[in-house]
């Protein structure tokens, strides 16, 4: 675009062409927001013919996951409680997006408040993968990871708690980061599970990723979890592995569920790594098997406090039949919420009441410091760590909807990173049974570059670009 | 056996956790607010540090230990004015514990101090929410920094109690964390009560009282708690714990909701906040510019300038009384003349004038009613003493020769009330002398009038 071949008008209705081709399969949008992404992309335009700052972001679409609040544009978390909300602030991440000039397609689906990770949880609708449609896209973050696989977008954003970026590219065969915890802010984003929650991007390409990553990264005054480091994600980028100590928990390849196709797949990358100059060293994360359990207590614990506000009082959907205030609050959120939420809301409640405390809430914090202590000994012998990011490829729709237990073993090599609060990406590494298999980079607290190394070492190694 | 929760908005320019302004009263409905106070969502709370640091400053006032590393939790429950459907607070790691308040020689036990956020408040057609057929939220007091203080049972009758409150507001003032005016609700005060026989060490199942918004309605509810109790226990009968509201109109208290179901708030720590750490050189700084405090000031004032225990209480209640106080006093006046025109006039004179206008009367140029004419008209013209004195001519008449010609002038007119005065009546000289204050127009120094009317009518 700089050197005007595209414009950004023509990049969007690129974008757009291929929206209206792919949506009626896969059904990754909740809502575009055409009319505000042609008036970006004229204003990028404007900039290109020197008429302002140009970045690396500007003019380029990207699709915006529903939990991100976007200024005076419907915002639901993929809820029906929040139907009609628009947001009169927006979240740092997408205005530092917006800053740079990026245009904005509209909201992608996602499990409903993030919760699942299969897409089938949204208030909406179902998101298909673009891969085989009758299989799901993974999720949270489906509808954004979906988006960026059928080339309806050049990059999502997303959010991840306990690997809903990861594990939605991995199933999709995109890129998709989290970033260390504290990275970028989290102001806007709708909380799901506060302590864990981080916002990422979705590329086809990983120095992609590290361009988005170094714009909606660094401290915000608004979020106090935020933290003050400086931000580079693009100077080690392509110094390759050699040297590179990377490691290999036996506890990831020997996970619950593991399928075969994706072990193999998992293996050859590494191959590839080490043929590339890695030299592998075996780690341990003694504490993986409890690692589940105390994600699915903290997590729900937050999110039934952070969803408290959707009472119907001020905003969203509002049961108004309700004779009473406390008809008034179960009927809206009875109403407003769908099963998959409510299950985490009760389990949350009872996981901070009195009485189990102690035994729960209490007992799920010792176990995520086990949890960072054994990544923290792992990575005294290595300098990053590599796995399958999902045990399995995409599922068919409606396969695991009965068993929430099968589908949430779908996290377990993922919510590691979450507890422990570092960095992961998931890069393509082929297939298994033709569906898309995700590599999973994991690197130390704040060595953000350190995975984004790794996994692009990896990207050219086994394409050779 | 009376503990005391306390709260108390702190002043500060901002709210506790977002930008709004805290100057809410007065204001439109819903006016001062913005997406973090009004729980929108994605928002983030960022402590206010202006707010950490009048928490610290009143612990220290009131001797707590200050707590080194201290967090805030989500303190989880449904209402209305509460916008996120759960309050920031602090459970288990307060900023301060342990301190004390002195009430003479009484020291009551402070069990904490902690820092939260205040909630909205609701406006109901009809007295209760559950039953209204519309209710209002206003949402400008959602966010305002409130500070909570806890005692230990300590207090034993319902003046305690008040003394206690009207101490602490004393404290709350003298190092700016609050303005801690009760009608404007920056001051709320609940008193847990129970009673139990004399003798007996264990305690009595308490009461919560609120609704008390003035330093006598706490003395009030709570005199009238003891003896409901008392009578209750008397008459064979038990004690509910419960909460029990004031009620001004009726001057009783009465069953709000009962405490026997204890609501569970499932406490856990606030993941938007990081802990806080106290550094203990911050606070050796906070305590090092701590101001004089309201104890300290009273000795001061009754050593210093040798002042009744009266005057001590009277010029001690606000800082800005006690500065005109010794302000008067630097600027010349002598201390026991300027406490009783402080106390008795409270002057809106500045120490200056006021100490002139002290001068004049202690000299002898006015009397003490010529004194508080001046004062009034200086007051109302910002004139200086000295010249509403000149213009006025009020200048007493202190002249032997000119004062010697009125008396004569009045015990030649009254020759009745001068004959009983020579037969010994001594109170004729009062009317004598309300004779010759008449003839002057008030201006008359009435000890040289009475010394001159002695001196003729003895001759
Ligand atoms: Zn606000």
């Amino acid at each position: 675009m700089k050197r005007r071949e595209l414009s950004a008008v023509e990049l969007l209705e690129d974008c757009l062409g291929v929206i209206e081709r792919e949506e009626p399969r896969i059904h990754a949008f909740v809502r575009l927001s055409e009319e505000l992404a042609r008036a970006q992309a004229e204003e990028a335009d404007r900039r290109f013919s020197g008429d302002g700052q140009v970045g690396p972001l500007t003019g380029i679409p990207v699709a915006i996951k529903d939990v991100l609040c976007v200024e005076n544009v419907e915002t639901t978390a993929g809820s029906q409680i929040l139907r009609g909300f628009r947001p009169p602030y927006e979240s740092t991440a997408v205005a530092r997006l917006r800053a740079q000039g990026a245009v904005f397609l509209g909201m992608t689906n996602c499990d409903e408040f993030a919760m699942g990770s299969s897409t089938e949880n949204s208030g909406y609708f179902p998101t298909r993968n673009p891969h085989d449609p009758s299989r799901v896209p993974g999720g949270s973050s489906g509808g954004s990871a979906a988006a960026v696989a059928a080339g309806e977008a050049v990059f999502g954003l997303g959010t991840d708690t306990g690997g809903s970026i990861r594990q939605p590219a991995a199933l999709c065969g995109v890129v998709g980061m989290k970033p260390t915890y504290g990275r970028v802010s989290r102001y806007g984003l709708i909380a799901f599970a506060s302590s864990l929650d981080q916002i990422g991007p979705f590329t086809r390409m990983v120095g992609d990723a590290a361009l988005v990553l170094q714009a909606i990264a660094g401290w915000d005054r608004r979020d106090a979890t935020s933290v003050d480091r400086p931000v580079d994600m693009l100077s080690s980028l392509e110094r390759g592995v050699e040297g590179l100590r990377l490691g290999l928990p036996r506890e990831y390849f020997e996970a619950e569920g593991m399928e075969p196709g994706v072990r193999a797949a998992v293996e050859r990358a590494v191959l590839t790594l080490e043929r590339a100059g890695a030299e592998l060293v075996d780690v341990r994360l003694p504490h993986t098997d409890y690692g589940l359990a105390a994600y699915y207590i903290i997590a729900p614990a937050e999110a039934s406090s952070n969803l408290a506000r959707f009472d119907g009082v001020r905003y969203g959907a509002r049961a108004e039949s309700a004779g009473n205030l406390l008809e008034t609050y179960l009927q809206t959120r009875r109403g407003g919420f769908g099963p998959e939420v409510r299950r985490r809301i009760m389990l949350g409640t009872y996981a901070l009441s009195a009485g189990y405390y102690d035994a729960y809430y209490l007992k799920a914090q010792k176990v995520r410091t086990l949890i960072a202590q054994d990544f923290e000994r792992a990575f005294e012998s290595c300098d990053a760590i590599v796995s399958a990011t999902s045990p399995v490829v995409a599922f068919p729709i409606g396969a695991k909807v009965a068993d929430p237990l099968a589908m949430y073993v779908c996290d377990v090599l993922t919510l590691g990173g979450n507890l422990a609060a570092l960095p992961g990406v998931s890069i393509p590494c082929g297939t298994s049974e033709g569906l898309p298999v995700g590599l999973q980079v994991l690197a130390p607290q704040w060595a953000d570059g350190m995975a984004l190394r790794v996994a692009r070492a990896y990207e050219a190694a086994s394409n050779g670009s | 056996m009376i503990g005391m929760e306390v709260h108390a908005q702190l002043s500060t320019r901002s709210k506790m956790f977002c930008g709004c302004t805290t100057d809410y009263i007065g204001a439109p409905p819903n006016s001062t607010v913005c997406e973090v106070c009004l729980g929108m969502p994605g928002v983030l709370p960022v402590a206010n540090a202006r707010a950490v640091e009048q928490v610290v400053r009143t612990a220290l006032a009131l001797e707590c230990e200050i707590s080194r590393h201290t967090k805030f939790d989500r303190k989880n429950y449904f209402y209305p004015d509460l916008p996120k459907g759960y309050q920031i607070s602090q459970y288990d790691m307060p900023m301060a514990r342990s301190g004390r308040l002195s009430l003479g020689d009484r020291e009551i036990r402070i069990t904490r101090v902690h820092l939260e956020e205040d909630t909205g408040r609701l406006l109901h057609a009809g007295d209760a929410l559950e039953t209204a057929s519309e209710s209002l939220v206003d949402l400008n007091r959602s966010g305002m920094p409130l500070m909570e203080i806890v005692s230990e049972p300590d207090l034993r009758s319902a003046e305690e109690a008040r003394d206690y409150a009207v101490e602490l507001r004393g404290i709350l003032r003298a190092v700016g964390a609050s303005e801690a005016d009760m009608e404007k609700g920056q001051l709320r005060a609940e008193a847990n009560v129970s009673v139990r026989p004399r003798g007996s060490q264990e305690l009595g199942v308490k009461t919560e009282l609120k609704n008390i918004n003035s330093f006598r309605a706490l003395y009030r509810a709570v005199a009238y708690e003891i003896e409901r109790q008392v009578r209750e226990l008397e008459g064979g009968g038990r004690v509910v714990q419960e909460t029990r509201g004031w009620s001004e109109s009726e001057q009783r208290t009465f069953s709000q909701r009962s405490k026997e179901f204890a609501q569970d708030y499932r406490y856990f720590p606030e993941p938007d906040l990081p802990p806080l750490e106290l550094r203990p050189d911050w606070v050796a700084q906070l305590r090092a510019s701590l101001p004089e405090l309201p104890g300290e000031l009273r000795g001061r004032l009754a050593e210093q300038y040798a002042l009744s225990k009266f005057d001590v209480e009277q010029l001690s209640q606000e800082s800005a009384t006690a500065r005109l106080f010794e302000q008067t006093v630097a600027a010349g006046a002598p201390p026991k003349q300027a406490a009783n025109w402080i106390i008795g006039n409270a002057p809106t004179l500045d120490a200056q004038r006021l100490a002139e206008l002290i001068g004049l009367v202690v000299a002898g140029t006015i009397n003490r009613e010529q004194g508080v004419r001046v004062l009034e008209e200086a007051q109302a013209s910002g004139r200086a003493p000295g010249e509403v004195v000149r213009e006025q001519g009020l200048a007493q008449v202190s002249d032997e020769a000119q004062l010697g010609l009125v008396v004569e002038q009045v015990i030649a007119e009254n020759p009745r009330a001068a004959a009983d005065f020579r037969s010994g009546k001594q109170q004729a000289l009062g009317a004598l002398l309300a004779r010759v204050k008449e003839a002057t127009g008030g201006s008359a120094n009435m000890r040289l009038a009475a010394q001159l009317l002695r001196h003729r009518l003895i001759q």
